[in-house]
């Protein structure tokens, strides 16, 4: 009964959302302001965690394909696999459900409990339309660049971990990397992570346009919106997986 | 003028509002009085629309809101410049950008012109100098005067201020008392203020209704307030030492 209550509330508020902005210029200032604040500012953190996680794997498929019989540029080729298919997209939306979450739905909240939803209300503005659909667009349009970057970074610090150890010649490490390349891949982490990407940025927007309260709640809101969008990449992630893979 | 007619108000089963009607009128500051909780910010917010009356209207000039087209609403809500309890203003925003907000968003002049209207206003309101900075770095009653600004922006018909000087020193209290006043007058505009501090129901009372539990207990103005026998007012009224002496 809840749980179809908050359905129903999150969708006549994405109905609210997706409308025509008042304003086209004031929609683009507020856009490009969101790719600063949910983009640019998290190439960090995701330029990090890829490059270890990048290393870790390469080594962990060293470690598990330590078989004479087993070409070692495979090594190279399922660092990749898991890189590309998974861990850019669903992991690093994760770590981005974290970070970009908390923040949307905290900033959207102390807006909602300062007041500040209802002066634009008053003012004539559709609040949910100026303050979720930039966050949205800004989210669905920088996440896949991200991601893109993420596999990057994470092969190369594959390629990093294997050179420094010496488990695989780098040679036959990038060999895998370029064995049977599947363009379709990537369009289905790029799939995945636009899929991600809405449901972050919607989800913790609601979260936060819904806070009824104080400061207490804000937080409260901003870690509902964190475990909710993570549960949910995990389930689309599960659903997408079986729809475009197998 | 503002006509509210027979609102009805509750939540959850708890009566807030019980058939209230007054009129708030035009080129005057009319206050709304009444103890925490009595709801005063209720009543105001259902004029303003951010509440859903159950029963009852709100009339604007003669355009029931409730019973406009979105277009018209919106239109309606251009006229209305609202003062929230806790200024309400844009965090993200520096001064001038909340200010120039509304401006931003429903008129098509120049940057200049905008930033001379701002600073208008601003003057208005005598901040000056305070242009570039951000909510955060305000004290209490400079938040208070950008909020006004920010509500007079673009020339309402309609001013609305929840407690506009609640937890200010009695010296700016009363300055903002004045200038609410002077706009009013100068602008024509209807003014409605929430409030619980006699100084401003004596100094700007022209129209007052006195709301008690949610119900319509008297309506007078601020000579009549002084000298009426209604109990649960009076209690209201001298509840301090210092009016206790005026009456005295
Ligand atoms: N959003 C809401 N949901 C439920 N009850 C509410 C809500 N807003 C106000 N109330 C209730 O309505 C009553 C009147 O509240 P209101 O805020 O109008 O008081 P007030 O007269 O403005 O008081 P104060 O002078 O302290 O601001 C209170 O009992 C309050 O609990
Ligand atoms: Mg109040």
């Amino acid at each position: 009964m809840g749980l179809l209550h908050t359905i129903g509330d999150y969708v006549v508020l994405m109905a609210q959302t997706f409308k025509r902005p008042d304003k086209g210029k004031v929609f683009r200032k507020q856009l490009f302001i969101d790719f600063q604040h949910l983009g640019v500012d998290s190439i960090g953190i995701v330029a990090f965690i890829s490059l270890f996680v990048g290393a870790i794997i390469a080594m962990q498929m060293a470690y598990n394909i330590s078989s004479p019989l087993v070409p070692l540029y495979l090594i190279g080729y399922t660092t990749k696999q898991m890189m590309i298919l998974e861990i850019s997209p669903t992991i690093m939306s994760l770590i981005l459900a974290g970070k970009v979450g908390s923040s949307i739905a905290s900033e959207i909240g102390t807006m909602r409990v300062t007041e500040q939803i209802d002066a634009l209300k008053v003012m004539g503005i559709n609040p949910a339309n100026y303050l979720i659909l930039p966050k949205i667009t800004a989210s669905m349009i920088y996440n896949p660049i991200l991601i893109v970057f993420s596999m990057v970074i994470g092969l190369f610090g594959g390629w990093v971990a294997v050179s420094i150890t010496g488990i695989v010649s780098p040679v036959d490490f990038v060999i895998g990397l370029q064995a049977w390349p599947v363009p379709y891949d990537i369009a289905y982490a790029l799939i995945k992570t636009v899929v991600f990407a809405f449901i972050i940025a919607s989800v913790s927007g609601y979260f936060g346009y819904t806070v009824k309260g104080g400061s207490v709640d804000v937080g409260r809101a901003s870690t509902k919106a964190v475990v909710s969008s993570s549960i949910l990449i995990i389930i689309f992630d599960l659903i997408l997986t079986q729809m475009l893979l197998t | 003028m503002i006509e509210v007619k027979n609102i009805f108000k509750s939540f959850d089963g708890q009566q807030v509002l019980t058939d209230v009607s007054t009129v708030f009128e035009e080129g005057k500051t009319n206050l709304i009085i009444g103890q925490s909780g009595s709801g005063k910010t209720v009543l105001m917010k259902c004029c303003i629309g951010l509440f859903n009356v159950d029963e009852g209207e709100v009339i604007f000039d003669g355009r029931c809101f409730s019973e406009l087209k979105e277009k018209k609403k919106k239109s309606t809500r251009k006229e209305m410049g609202v003062l929230f309890q806790g200024g309400a203003l844009f965090d993200s925003y520096s001064v001038e950008e909340n200010v120039m907000f509304p401006l931003n968003m429903f008129t098509k002049m120049p940057f200049e012109e905008k930033q001379e209207r701002v600073n208008d206003v601003l003057k208005r309101v005598n901040l000056i100098n305070a242009n570039k900075k951000f909510p955060a770095e305000l004290s209490g009653g400079m938040t208070k005067r950008v909020a006004i600004a920010r509500a007079i922006a673009m020339n309402p018909k309609y001013l609305f201020c929840d407690e506009p000087n609640s937890g200010l020193d009695p010296k700016t209290a009363e300055l903002i008392d004045e200038l609410i006043s002077d706009l009013t007058a100068e602008y024509n505009m209807t003014t409605v203020i929430n409030t619980h501090d006699m100084n401003s129901v004596l100094q700007i009372g022209q129209t007052i209704i006195f709301v008690n539990k949610g119900k319509l207990w008297w309506k007078g103005n601020k000579k009549e307030i002084l000298e009426t026998d209604n109990p649960e007012l009076n209690e209201f009224v001298f509840a301090t030492e210092l009016t206790r002496r005026i009456k005295r």
